[in-house]
């Protein structure tokens, strides 16, 4: 956790030496990196094109032998995705998104302002209550399980989103504080002081200083958070999946499907794990930038 | 990580009661006022509820609203003597936050620990019998024999082979090296449930006669003379498959982080053992590994924790059946189905118990770099 800075790490260094051009020499490099790259997309491949396939074709024939028939127009089919959305998909993606929306603006906000104070005032008892959060960030959330789902069944409030948003808002909590203290606290000191000179109470300096200055690392959270919330299955089936079926979430309706007895869904799995993949994989590509920044700042999360 | 010295403001440390009364006060408001809005208000829990409605309602309450409210905690907070202010200022800021964290990780820990104390309904207590229990009977000892398998296993592939592609990566030229590091990094955005459900048409297994194998594992193994495998069925070996699983969703993060760190290795030392004539094995052995040898541990560990408590894979494509179990999934399998909460809060507990070390040195380090400062 010290060694690794939260400054972005460089992914491409300054341009030197022969590396930009290809040479005979390097074959058996470039060989390793074929083999890995294939072995690595495969899996993937395989059920992306699954997904497009003819609901026979995929349960008679494995997807490679699509190399056949390529340009058969029979062999490619949207039915999959028609039919995965019909049957509850387009629902559970829309209460993912009802899930991980306020899952992801709740925690940042609290966040936020206890990294100012954390960062930046002074208050009996501020490292060692620190301190409890640096070792919070690897509680494992079981440990939360039991006690919160039975104060959630007395209050009666499983099933619904409010409860989920809070739980998850309370095991984002760690690593948030986490992040935006250190962030923070590496901020110019000496830009506070002049504010404070000029008269700007801690609250000014928090929302029109620091939070503009931190936004990098507000990205970065916001990403793995987001991430982490929408792929999350456990916390949504503990608190969610099975009081309301209605409410369920991709990833859990995603394993309902898998679960379901015999081969008969085998068809619809790759469509539906593809409508669970299409958010996380564009906010892969589009904000990779912050996420690799929030990886490399918060290792070891709990 | 420089953090700079807050100003010493008078009042800051006043440690009176009247002041801690205030502090503890400011801090619940923000809470309690979520906690009031989300728990009681029935159009939240009712499923009819638009859930467009819904999230903005979330949304404008759990952030605008509780913008305002710090705002007002602030303004009320002004209102006092300097003194009291400045005591109590702090806890409106941090005060919700530590709030949220006691009622979701602290007080649950505490309360797990009791649970695990207790019977299986929580009637009676029982001592350690839970505990007693999990280290004999062989239901549990499986789960654990899994787990620590699992831990020695998925962490070190992932740092090796993450070590691998970061290296090889780094001999690329600049485009294909993005490419190839972004195609091992991507399945990060994947849930552990969608790669569950990649490796499940992998691992496909028909019986001979009910249609040809649609797995490529098995279609691969009956090209090369074999006859079809239930993967998931065959002992001991199941374990691996689904490690490959979680292998192939964290190497990517192993690598990243590490390259990263190899590109931090200064050049100037490099090029000196390049001159004295190291190969390029040499390099790697005698300067890259040392130099990153502290990330490495970090990012073994992290990967350490994510394996001792995976629980969706498992779940997922075996449900811990034919000897697969893990603790994390055992946990959930017997407060949830059997509803023995005794036992499942004693599984937690071992989820912590083996953390705790790594815990505790992210704290003493944590307090080492405060004392630096």
């Amino acid at each position: 956790m010290t060694v690794v800075t939260d400054k972005a790490p460089t992914l491409v260094r300054a341009p030197k030496d022969s590396r930009d051009s290809f040479s005979v020499t390097k074959f058996p490099v470039y060989l390793a990196v074929l083999l890995i790259a294939v072995v690595w997309v495969i899996p993937a491949l395989g059920i992306l094109v699954n997904s497009f396939r003819n609901p026979q074709a995929i349960q008679s024939a494995g997807w490679w032998t699509v190399v056949g028939e390529l340009f058969n127009s029979e062999t490619w089919t949207l039915q999959n995705y028609a039919t995965v959305l019909d049957q509850g998909f387009a629902n559970a993606f829309a209460n993912s998104l009802a899930v991980t929306i306020p899952a992801v603006a709740i925690p940042i906000t609290v966040a936020a302002f206890a990294a100012y104070a954390f960062a930046w005032m002074d208050f009996p008892g501020r490292n060692l209550m620190f301190a409890a959060v640096v070792g919070l960030m690897v509680v494992p959330l079981q440990m939360a399980l039991i006690p919160i789902s039975r104060i959630y069944v007395g209050l009666d409030i499983t099933g619904s989103f409010p409860g989920l948003w809070l739980a998850h808002t309370g095991f984002g909590l760690p690593l948030a504080v986490y992040l935006l203290r250190n962030y923070m606290g590496s901020l110019s000191s000496s830009l506070i002081e002049s504010a404070q000179i000029d008269g700007a109470s801690h609250f000014t300096i928090f929302t029109k200083l620091i939070l503009p200055l931190s936004m990098p690392v507000l990205a970065a959270f916001a990403t793995l958070q987001f991430l982490w919330v929408w792929n999350d299955y456990l916390v949504a089936l503990v608190f969610l999946g099975v009081a309301r079926p209605d409410n369920n979430v991709l990833t859990v309706e995603l394993a309902n499907l898998q679960g379901q007895f015999g081969e008969g869904a085998l068809n619809l799995l790759p469509a539906a794990a593809f409508v669970s993949m299409v958010l996380p994989l564009a906010v892969f590509f589009l904000l990779q930038r912050y996420f690799v920044r929030g990886l490399t700042a918060g290792s070891v999360k709990g | 990580m420089e953090v700079s010295r807050p100003h010493d403001e008078p009042g800051s440390q006043d440690n009176s009661i009247q002041i801690w009364l205030l502090r503890v006060i400011s801090a619940l408001i923000v809470p309690a006022v979520l906690a009031v809005f989300f728990f009681t208000f029935e159009f939240l829990q009712d499923p009819r509820t638009n859930k467009v409605v819904q999230v903005v309602v979330a949304v404008i309450v759990g952030v605008g609203g509780v913008w305002l409210l710090y705002w007002a905690l602030d303004r009320l907070v002004s209102a006092l003597p300097a003194r009291a202010g400045s005591g109590v200022r702090p806890f409106v800021f941090a005060g919700p936050a530590l709030m949220i964290l006691g009622f979701y990780l602290v007080y649950p820990t505490i309360d797990t620990v009791i649970t695990s104390l207790r019977s299986a309904r929580g009637d009676e207590f029982v001592g350690l019998a839970n505990y007693g229990r999990i280290f004999s009977e062989s239901t549990y000892l499986i789960s654990l024999r899994n787990s620590v398998f699992w831990a020695i296993v998925v962490p070190i592939i992932c740092v090796v082979v993450g070590l691998a592609v970061a290296t090889l990566a780094d001999m690329l030229p600049r485009k294909t090296e993005n490419v190839f590091k972004s195609l091992v990094f991507l399945p990060m955005a994947v849930s552990f449930v969608g790669a569950s459900v990649v490796f499940a048409f992998i691992y496909s297994y028909r019986a001979e006669g009910f249609g040809n194998q649609i797995g490529l594992l098995n279609a691969i193994w009956t090209t090369l003379g074999g006859s079809a495998v239930d993967w998931m069925r065959v002992p001991f070996w199941n374990n691996v498959f689904l490690m490959v699983i979680l292998i192939w969703l964290q190497t990517g993060f192993a690598m990243v982080i590490l390259s990263a760190a190899i590109k931090g290795v200064p050049d100037d030392i490099v090029e000196a053992a390049r001159i004295d004539g190291a190969n390029e094995w040499q390099v790697f052995r005698r300067i890259t590994v040392p130099t990153i040898a502290s990330t490495i541990v970090v990012v073994w560990t992290t990967i350490l924790i994510t394996t001792w408590k995976v629980y969706d894979i498992v779940a997922v494509m075996t449900g811990g059946r034919d000897g697969t179990s893990v603790v994390a999934e055992r946990m959930v399998t017997e407060f949830f189905t059997f509803r023995n909460n005794g036992i499942g809060a004693a599984l937690a507990v071992v989820l912590l118990i083996v953390v705790m070390p790594i815990l505790v040195i992210n704290i003493k380090r944590f307090r080492e770099q405060e004392a630096l400062r």
